[in-house]
Order: C-alpha cells, then sequence, then structure tokens
C-alpha cells in the first residue's frame, strides 16, 4: 500500500508500542505533526527541545522501554544533543528523530539546516539520515532495536522534509537482522567457573554494582548473589535501587561522595565483584590505588568497558542478568566459602560504619539540605516514588541521604552530569509511571537551566513536584572553590533569582517557599500529596557541603570527612574510657 | 609505542567511514595511514587503518571498533602472520647523467617509470613497508619532488 513518508514513519512508532514522545515542532516537521495531530500517540510539546530529549530519557529509564524525542532541523536538532549525550553516557535507549530541509538542499546551508547526523555521530550509539521514504520503517524498527539491545543507548533517525512527505510503498518488515550487530548476553562458562571459585575462596569480598544492573533488570540476581555469598554490596550512582538501600548488606554509595565504610571495603577487598559498572573516575579516584589487593571480577555486556580504567583479571561480557545466573548456578557446585571469614569482614565493615557513619550537623533554626531529604524519604516510604535529581550538591545529598530499595526509582543524569536534567525527566518519569508519586531533587541552579517546562507541567496537569534545595550558589563548584581554591567563589555566587514561589505561580503551578526547620515536615505532607504540580522553594543553608569527598585523583585514606556528631564523638570517647 | 595495521571488514554505508575514523579522532589517537574500498562482496568494504599506540590504547581501539553497529570483523594485523603493501608513486629529480641510474634501480625493486617530464620522473613502486622505505631512502640523493602513498593494505596469510 502507498503512504506518505510521514504516516509510515507514525505507524512504525506505533508499530513499536509508542504510547508517548516529546518535541516540538518546526517547518521541515508539518507533514509528521498533520499525522500525529490524528494519531494515538500522547505528544507532549515541550517548551525547549532539550527538555523533549531528558523527558525521553525520563521516560524510558523509568519504563525499561525506548522514548522518544523530537525535534525540527537546525537549532531543534541542535538543542536535542545535550540530551542525547545524556542518554549517551548513561546507556538509556532512546530515539531522536530529527527534521531535515529537503534533500536537495542538504549541504547548501538552507535555512535551519544543521548536519545532524554529523554532529550527533559521536554521541549517538547509531544514526541514520533516511533518504528515501522506501527507508523510513526498516530504519525505525533498526532504530528501536538498536537503542534497546546491547548496552542500549541513543539512536538519531533525520529525516528531510521530501522524505516525509513523498508516498512510498509501505512493506512490513516483521524482524530485524543486522549481521554485523549481535550484543552476547551469555557469559563465557569458563569465566564464570573461574569468578565462582574466585569468590568462593575470597575472605573479604565486596559487590560493585552499577547501572547495568537496573537496565538488565538482574537486582534480584544481585540479591541472592549478595545474601547466599555473605557479599557486601556498594552502588554507584547509576547502579542505585539495583541493591535494596535498607539491606544490612548495604555499604552505601561508593567513590568521590560515597561512604567511608564503602570506600574502605573496596580499598581492603580481596575479591572485587564489578556489575555492569564501568569504572569511572569519580568511582575510582587515584585508579592505581582502586581495589589495590582484590582480583577483580568485570561483568559487563560492553567489551570496551572492560578493563578499560582498572584491569579486570576476570572478565566476563555479557548481559548482567544472564551471567548472574550462570554465576549463582556455578557457585552450587563450587565448594563453600569460609563463613567465619565473611563474618569477621561484614563485622569489620560495621566497625568503618560506626567510625564514620554518614551525617550532618542538624539545626533547630537554620534549614538543612539533608534534613530536607531525610524527610521527604521519611514521609514518602509508602509511595517508593520515582526521585529524579538535577546535578551537583542536590544529586550527591539525593544519593547519600536517600534510601533506594528498588531498581528505576532513581534518574539521575551520572555521566554528563547535565544541570537540568532532572525536571523534565521527571516529566518523562511520570509519563511512564502515572501511578507513582515523581519528585525532582533539585538546585537552584539547576532548575533555572529548563524552568521552561514549568509550561509544559501546567499545559498537561503532569503532577510533578520540583524540591529546590536553594543556597543561592552553585554549590558544587563553590564547595570545591572552598576545598580547593582559597574561597575565591568566582561566579558561583546566584543570590540574584526569581521568586521561585513567583514563578512557579506565575505558570500556573502552586509554588512554595519555606524557611524554617518545622514547617518542613507540613508543607512537603501538602505538597507532594496532592494531585498537581508544585513547586517547593527551600532556602537551605548556603555554605553546607557534600561530605565526605576523596578529592579528584586521591585515594581513601585522603578523605575530607563530616566533623564527628556529637554521638559518634560520644561513642568513641565511652570506648576510649573502656 | 609502536605501528600496528588494523583491518576493518564494514557494511558499505555512508557515515561507516566518518564513525571510525571518528573513533580515533575522538580520543585523540592520530591515523597514520587509512584505505578503504568495497571487497569482493560490494555490500562489504574493507579498511587498513594504521595507528601508532601502546597496548592498551591498541586493545581500547579495537573493543571500539568491535563496538561499532557497522562494523563485522576486525582483526590486528600486526599480532598475525600477513602480507602488507603499500603503492606509492614519487617523483625525482632526473637529469641526463641521473635518469640511467634511477632506473636501474626502480628495476632493483621492481618499481616502474610511469612519467617522465623535463627534469622530473615520476616512478611507480609496491611494496612492503621496509622495502618502501629502502627504495625512498636511495632516491632521496635525487631529490624527491613528490611523494603520494597509498597507504598500507593488509591480507592474513591463512587465509581468515
Amino acid at each position: 500500500m502507498e503512504k506518505f513518508g510521514a504516516e509510515i514513519l507514525v505507524d512504525s512508532l506505533i508499530e513499536e508500542g509508542v504510547e508517548v514522545m516529546f518535541g516540538y515542532p518546526g517547518g521541515v516537521l508539518l507533514y509528521i505533526f498533520d499525522v500525529l495531530f490524528d494519531s494515538p500517540i500522547n505528544f507532549i510539546l515541550v517548551r525547549h527541545e532539550q527538555a523533549a530529549a531528558h523527558a525521553a530519557e525520563g521516560y524510558a529509564r523509568a519504563s525499561g522501554k525506548v522514548g522518544v524525542c523530537m525535534a525540527t532541523s537546525g537549532p531543534g536538532a541542535t538543542n536535542l544533543t545535550t540530551g542525547i549525550a545524556n542518554a549517551n553516557m548513561d546507556s538509556s535507549p532512546i530515539v531522536a528523530i530529527t527534521g531535515q530541509v529537503t534533500t536537495q538542499l542538504i549541504g547548501q546551508d538552507a535555512f535551519q539546516e544543521a548536519d545532524a547526523v554529523g554532529i550527533t555521530r559521536s554521541i549517538t550509539k547509531y544514526n541514520y539520515l533516511v533518504k528515501d521514504p522506501r527507508d523510513i520503517h526498516r530504519v525505525i524498527k533498526e532504530a528501536f532495536y538498536i537503542a534497546r539491545t546491547g548496552r542500549p543507548g541513543p539512536v538519531l533517525v533525520d529525516v528531510p522534509k521530501d522524505v516525509s512527505s513523498t508516498r512510498a510503498e509501505f512493506e512490513k518488515i516483521e524482524k530485524v537482522s543486522l549481521r554485523s550487530y549481535n550484543p552476547v548476553l551469555k557469559g563465557n562458562p569458563k569465566q564464570v567457573k573461574r569468578a565462582a571459585e574466585s569468590i568462593a575462596k575470597a575472605h573479604r569480598p565486596v559487590i560493585y554494582g552499577g547501572g547495568g544492573i537496573i537496565i538488565s533488570g538482574a537486582a534480584e540476581e544481585v540479591k541472592r548473589l549478595a545474601e547466599s555469598q555473605k557479599i557486601p554490596v556498594t552502588l554507584t550512582l547509576m547502579g542505585l535501587g539495583g541493591f535494596p538501600g535498607t539491606h544490612p548488606y548495604f555499604m552505601g554509595m561508593l567513590g568521590m561522595h560515597g561512604t567511608w565504610p564503602a570506600n574502605r571495603a573496596v580499598r581492603d577487598c580481596d575479591c572485587l565483584i564489578a556489575i555492569g559498572a564501568r569504572f569511572d573516575d569519580r568511582v575510582t579516584g587515584k585508579v592505581d590505588e582502586f581495589a589495590p589487593h582484590a582480583e577483580i571480577i568485570h561483568i559487563d555486556i560492553d567489551p570496551s568497558s572492560i578493563a578499560k580504567n582498572v584491569p579486570a583479571q576476570i572478565p566476563i561480557v555479557g548481559d548482567v542478568k544472564t551471567v548472574l545466573h550462570q554465576l549463582l548456578k556455578e557457585l552450587q557446585t563450587t565448594p563453600p566459602f569460609d563463613n567465619s571469614q565473611r563474618e569477621k569482614w561484614l563485622e569489620e565493615i560495621g566497625g568503618w560504619e560506626e567510625e564514620h557513619p554518614l551525617h550532618y550537623h542538624s539545626s533547630k533554626n537554620s534549614l538543612k539540605p539533608q534534613f530536607v531529604i531525610e524527610k521527604i524519604y521519611e514521609l514518602t516510604r509508602k509511595e517508593k516514588p520515582v526521585i529524579t535529581t538535577e546535578v551537583g550538591q542536590n544529586q550527591m545529598w539525593t544519593a547519600q541521604f536517600f534510601k533506594f530499595d528498588e531498581p528505576r526509582t532513581l534518574i539521575s543524569s551520572g555521566g554528563l552530569g547535565t544541570m537540568g536534567f532532572g525536571f523534565p525527566a521527571a516529566i518523562g518519569a511520570k509519563l511512564a509511571k502515572p501511578e507513582r508519586m515523581v519528585i525532582d531533587i533539585a538546585g537552584d541552579g539547576s532548575f533555572q537551566m529548563n524552568i521552561q517546562e514549568l509550561a509544559t507541567v501546567a499545559q498537561y496537569k503532569i503532577p510533578v513536584k520540583v524540591v529546590i534545595l536553594n543556597n543561592q550558589f552553585l554549590g558544587m563548584v563553590r564547595q570545591w572553590q572552598e576545598h580547593f581554591y582559597n574561597k575565591r567563589y568566582s561566579h558561583t555566587c546566584i543570590s540574584c533569582q526569581p521568586d521561585f514561589k513567583k514563578v512557579a505561580e506565575a505558570y500556573g503551578v502552586k509554588g512554595y517557599r519555606v524557611e524554617h526547620p518545622a514547617e518542613v515536615g507540613p508543607v512537603l505532607k501538602e505538597a507532594l500529596f496532592s494531585d498537581e504540580p508544585a513547586v517547593i522553594d527551600f532556602r537551605v543553608e548556603r555554605e553546607e557541603n557534600v561530605l565526605p569527598i576523596i578529592p579528584p585523583g586521591k585515594t581513601v585514606y585522603d578523605t575530607i570527612l563530616a566533623p564527628p556528631s556529637i554521638s559518634a564523638a560520644r561513642r568513641a570517647d565511652s570506648r576510649r574510657m573502656k | 609505542m609502536s605501528k600496528h595495521t588494523i583491518s576493518i571488514l564494514v557494511e558499505n554505508r555512508f557515515g561507516a567511514l566518518s564513525r571510525i575514523s571518528g573513533l580515533f579522532s575522538a580520543r585523540g589517537y592520530n591515523i597514520e595511514s587509512l584505505s578503504v574500498a568495497p571487497t569482493a562482496d560490494p555490500t562489504v568494504s574493507r579498511m587498513t587503518i594504521v595507528t601508532i599506540g601502546d597496548e592498551r590504547v591498541v586493545e581500547q581501539i579495537m573493543k571500539q571498533l568491535n563496538k561499532q553497529i557497522d562494523v563485522l570483523k576486525v582483526w590486528n594485523v600486526s599480532e598475525h602472520d600477513a602480507i602488507e603493501r603499500e603503492l606509492i608513486l614519487v617523483r625525482v629529480a632526473a637529469t641526463e647523467r641521473s635518469q640511467d641510474e634511477i632506473i636501474r634501480m626502480s628495476q632493483a625493486f621492481g618499481a616502474k617509470v610511469v612519467d617522465v617530464a623535463s627534469g622530473t620522473m615520476a616512478l611507480e613502486m609496491m611494496g612492503d613497508e621496509q622495502e618502501v622505505e629502502n627504495f625512498l631512502n636511495l632516491l632521496k640523493p635525487f631529490g624527491v619532488k613528490e611523494l603520494i602513498r597509498s597507504g598500507a593494505v593488509a591480507m592474513l596469510k591463512d587465509g581468515k
């Protein structure tokens, strides 16, 4: 049957199960938008294309499905790039569709022309320029397949105006076949056997899990591995929720702002089981001294992530869930571990936990950002909300003080560190999970990077909640200036800012401002549990720091710890007195 | 740091070459030479890339190449028994006196005279890296005016 390219495109999207799309129209997209007008796809008009890409990623990460965004040629496409790069770094499956100028005009500096495929080559898993409407269906099928399989990632499809507006024969393709792309799922059995033996003979093993656990849906397998083998677990920012945050074996996040016990355990372990993690510099610090005594088992679907930064003695390429199944089975026939050694190890870690727990000095008069996060956690435990964050201090405090028990409940910009990610990502997450509470924990700097999306939540009545930890600073950079640049706060003070409550109200969104600790609970209760969007401006203590911190390129022994809490100091005193 | 010849079978599609060369430039790796052309199967191209790097850099390059959607297969030819060849076109200064010597030398290397102009002579020569270097060293004293190299192509000896 003959159809317009635009119809083939939209039909193909529907066939892929697309229910929601985020985007912004433009001249070269007119044919496509005309078809979208009566399609069953719920199209969400954002107010900046960057937000469309982040919302698509939020949708993908909350649901596990492919997120879709669309933007016009030229500036529309370039505005998408930050979101595409973000999805690429965090291995999120999104398909970005861009309009392109008419085929004959390509390369002629036409109005709103940009080489979208060229620009996004290094920030996509793959990308296409469709030059013939007959290719649209196959390309869309391949794009979704590539985006969601293997190590997921963004795929861009660039569609020239004439391709969407020309008729072509539409023939359905049932299956995608790409001879050059066959991700390996099953781990090499010999390597799995070696890994099982290494785990069984270890005295001080540690599981170091990353985003791969969540992507592959392996939280249950990780838990079984940890519990059956008595292995303490630490997670990266991307991995949080991949193992219950309230589990007694959970040591907290590791790395630069990781907990003391997690970083100490990695330092002292004799077997490090890296699961779907990539030894990012924010995790390892000084690479040569990362897990120096450990035999490293590295399970990852992406062979190029293995031994990229830290050599692994037992690399296993494969899907995390599949490999863990193999490993659990193998462990059943491996000689058992030495229980007394494991008990000793867990006890030692417990000691480090007691020595330097995560804490902050609470205050009766001024508002502590950590207190706000603890309060949100406490009030919403039953709801198991999806939390998105912006980037910086707000993100690290969330990672430290909120306990994530389930996968896909934390959506944060891990790799790229994109300010302005959290709010549009929350919009996407809410559309993926309408029944869940969705909260963006933001900073005043980050929120202003995509503040225009207040119009989107107002228009579609998307009840996401924005919690601003407002310290009137670009807080993380300010903190580094405090630690490493003699408190010279060069261009990090942003006290010139709007009244966020009024801004929200101007958009037709409920706004709150909180200045005293006593107001936190009541306002949160009202704002979070209402069925409309809300913005809460928490005026927090301005120079609160994220601690502990391992300075960049340093080791756990260089950690700057939070000043000891009174109770810890008392405990230490009482030990000394004994 | 050593020289590595990497041979890649890749889908013959537009954009594939940029994706692959982009991998090198985006990581600050230099490409010494690069040659691409379709294979016996016109839907597949063969790329031969010569790069310089230490073991870890080259291992990472190989993994990144393997990860590319368009890439069918990658070999580090330098780790195998292989036939490597490069074609060069070189123009040298040639006087009546030197002409005969240049021709004699060319014959010894299996090179051909492909153009004679006033005061210069163009030669075509093919060989492995060492032969090409030896030939060029011998030509140097005559005065090399222009040198065009194809970049290496390589084939594994075991027929794999």
